[in-house]
């Protein structure tokens, strides 16, 4: 079956000068009822992987360094 | 390769709010059992509750209601058709949950004098409590778990439940969604908490994790229940919710009724008597949204400074967060416009109106060895409070089943045709993505299955519903989170054509918009005062059928009965 990738804004953005993954925090991860967040290696930060969020904020609440932010999705900001 | 198994006494599968209850309550009845809480997401942060709740919507408060009074305003609003035992028996527990609530630590809105500050919002009754810092549930709940040593385990999804020879349950098989690795969990009694049916229908943004309900939250346990032999019932009498448009979240008239915010039509006007979300509620706010006078909105700017700014408060950091965050972006401030309202997609939630696997004042299900609670678990309207008290009753009944069974056998032939069900999305390189499917069969939910119901059209979408049940095997996995969502989907299918088949069967309109057939727009007593059951049949096909209703044992007068037919504000003649 053929595929392709469609690109799609995500909701959430994480501050890399913030993010302290690289000193091995995965919080945020931990707190996402969606599973939707995962931590970049190469970059040591943290990342939205999927866009399937509930914008319900645990992430945003739960990490140390204030470094996520969650805005409306855009399809119905 | 060999599956993960473990053995335990009792096993709670969803952790979010009547789960935890029903793990906590299983090890205080008795220590020495083993008891597992099986979790989705992290326990932490799971569930309908995962940012805390800003009020109990039905706390049954000695001096301000009693459950008599409870027991009837529920039979009321759900048209007639309750197990009044079943309200009954939540109503009479509902203040001993409040205190034990209380004692551990959740604060909720007290008077100078240390009481209860109770609000009335329903038609009849005065059964709201706010909690304008409830947003540390989760934190309570959680600490309770570490207390009584339940065994948590998260990021695991069940998929079907196990039986022994005799239909009696014997655990779950479960699929770990970090590793997609499938095992399987025996136990002796297993208590059903997976919340409410809510990626049913599509949201009408479009978004399909736009819900009002927690999206972790496919219908798993209705699907599970099914799936095992069970009984449902009320399927049919959806949950459709007053939301704020496309945010899609409650706006929320519990909160803002008792500071003097009300429903209003375009002109500002109020039309509704009373903002308690029932079904006869949703149809006139239906009309209303349709007719001449729409949109809906909920109106605040006629309220005082400070009572905006408490009301920010509450909305703006408890149960959904981020509705400040969706109001500046829509440049909406609740002292200059009203909030546009719309109606959400349709769900399955006994939480709200009445779907749900059936249970008895104990919690049991018609599968020996198997309890339920919360959302999924049918006692109509029975929101966060009831979730906890049904978890009591759950884990309670839970743990004196296991001490009096024995451990069943594991039935492989039950095992192997599921490993491979749930595996197999990961070998399919090259077929359907889950979250192509999944948007499809939403969309025809919404199509075919949405109030008004009309005969032709969920015939059609059952068909659809097939063709899809045949996409399934070919769905592809990349990884185990769309493994994960694969196997929602098998969930939210089931849901449909549950949802589909139970609405077919009840040839009457109840419920006001939520079972509104308009080939059969009356109300039918002598035909239909019953429960719709659904139930897998001997042969293996979805089967509806009638069960009597109990005897009330809180008789309702004539007057009461109609009490929620006359919600529309009716305008006095002006006089000449
Ligand atoms: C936005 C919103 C606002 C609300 N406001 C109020 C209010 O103000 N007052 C009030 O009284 N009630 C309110 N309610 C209702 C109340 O929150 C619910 O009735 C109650 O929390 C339901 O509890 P539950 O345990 O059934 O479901 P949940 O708390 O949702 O828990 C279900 C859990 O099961 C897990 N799960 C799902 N599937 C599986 C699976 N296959 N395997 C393992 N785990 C699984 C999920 O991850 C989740 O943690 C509100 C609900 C919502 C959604
Ligand atoms: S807002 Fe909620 S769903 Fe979205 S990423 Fe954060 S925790 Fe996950
Ligand atoms: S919680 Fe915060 S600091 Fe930790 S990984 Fe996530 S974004 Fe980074």
């Amino acid at each position: 079956m053929p595929m392709t990738m469609n690109r799609v804004s995500v909701p959430v953005t994480v501050n890399a000068e913030k993010c302290i993954a690289d000193k091995g925090c995965t919080v945020c991860v931990e707190s996402c009822p969606l599973d939707l967040l995962a931590i970049d290696m190469a970059k040591g930060t943290a990342y939205m992987k999927y866009d399937e969020c509930w914008y319900c904020l645990p992430c945003e609440k739960d990490c140390p360094t204030e470094a996520i932010r969650v805005d409306i999705p855009y399809l119905l900001r | 390769m060999s599956d993960m198994i473990a053995e335990v006494d009792v096993l709670v599968i969803g952790g979010g709010t009547a789960g935890p209850m029903a793990a906590v309550k299983a090890k205080e009845k008795s220590p020495a059992l083993k008891v597992m809480l099986l979790e989705k997401a992290n326990v932490k942060r799971s569930g309908a509750i995962s940012m805390g709740m800003d009020g109990l919507n039905n706390a049954v408060i000695p001096g301000h209601a009693t459950p008599e009074q409870y027991v009837k305003e529920i039979t009321v609003a759900n048209d007639g058709i309750v197990n009044q035992k079943t309200v009954m028996a939540y109503a009479q527990e509902s203040f001993n949950m409040i205190n034990q609530l209380d004692r551990w630590g959740v604060k909720f809105e007290k008077d100078e004098t240390g009481d209860y500050a109770v609000k009335k919002v329903h038609h009849i009754g005065t059964y709201v409590l706010p909690m304008p810092e409830g947003h540390h549930m989760k934190k309570v709940l959680y600490r309770q778990l570490k207390k009584a040593r339940v065994e948590i385990t998260n990021r695991y999804m069940a998929t079907r439940l196990l039986l022994d020879r005799n239909g009696a349950i014997a655990g779950a098989m479960v699929l770990d969604t970090r590793e997609g690795t499938f095992g399987v969990i025996r136990a002796k009694s297993v208590v059903l908490c997976t919340g409410a049916a809510g990626r049913l229908g599509l949201p009408s943004s479009g978004y399909l994790f736009g819900t009002y309900e927690n999206p972790t939250n496919a219908g798993d346990g209705y699907a599970l229940a099914y799936h095992a032999g069970a009984e449902l019932s009320g399927i049919e009498c959806y949950q459709i919710n007053p939301l704020i448009k496309d945010y899609n979240g409650p706006s929320c008239a519990y909160v803002t009724g008792p500071f003097g915010g009300y429903t209003a039509n375009a002109k500002g006007e109020r039309f509704i008597e009373c903002d308690y979300w029932s079904g006869q509620m949703m149809m006139e706010f239906y009309k209303e949204l349709e007719g001449g006078n729409g949109p809906v909105f909920l109106k605040m700017d006629h309220l005082a400074e400070e009572t905006i700014s408490t009301i920010e408060n509450i909305l703006h950091t408890n149960e959904r967060p981020s509705r400040g965050r969706f109001h500046e972006g829509r440049h909406l401030n609740y002292r200059h416009g009203m909030v546009e309202m719309h109606i959400s997609e349709i769900g399955l939630c006994s939480g709200h109106s009445a779907s749900g696997v059936w249970v008895d004042e104990h919690a049991a299900t018609t599968v020996p060895g198997l309890y339920a609670a919360g959302d999924l678990a049918c006692v109509p309207h029975n929101y966060m409070l009831g979730a906890f008290v049904y978890g009591q009753f759950a884990g309670e009944s839970a743990a004196d089943y296991a001490l009096s069974h024995e451990l069943p056998a594991v039935d492989v032939a039950q095992v192997e045709p599921e490993r491979k069900r749930v595996l197999g999305p990961l070998s399919n390189a090259e077929g359907l993505p889950p979250n192509q499917v999944e948007y499809k069969l939403r969309r025809f939910v919404n199509d075919y299955l949405q109030p008004p119901k009309v005969t032709r059209k969920m015939e059609i979408g059952l068909d659809r519903f097939a063709e899809i049940g045949a996409d399934l095997p070919y769905m592809s996995a990349t990884n185990p989170h769309e493994l994960m969502r694969a196997m929602e989907v098998h969930f939210i299918r089931d849901c449909a054509e549950m949802a589909a088949r139970a609405s077919l069967y009840r040839t009457e309109s109840r419920w006001g918009l939520y079972h509104y057939r308009v080939e059969h727009p009356e109300k039918d007593d002598a035909n239909w005062f019953c429960h719709v059951q659904l139930k897998k049949n001997d042969v293996g096909e979805m089967s509806c059928f009638k069960r009597p209703i109990d005897p009330y044992i809180v008789p309702l007068d004539e007057e009461e009965k109609d009490a929620y037919n006359r919600l529309r504000i009716v305008k006095q003649a002006a006089t000449a």
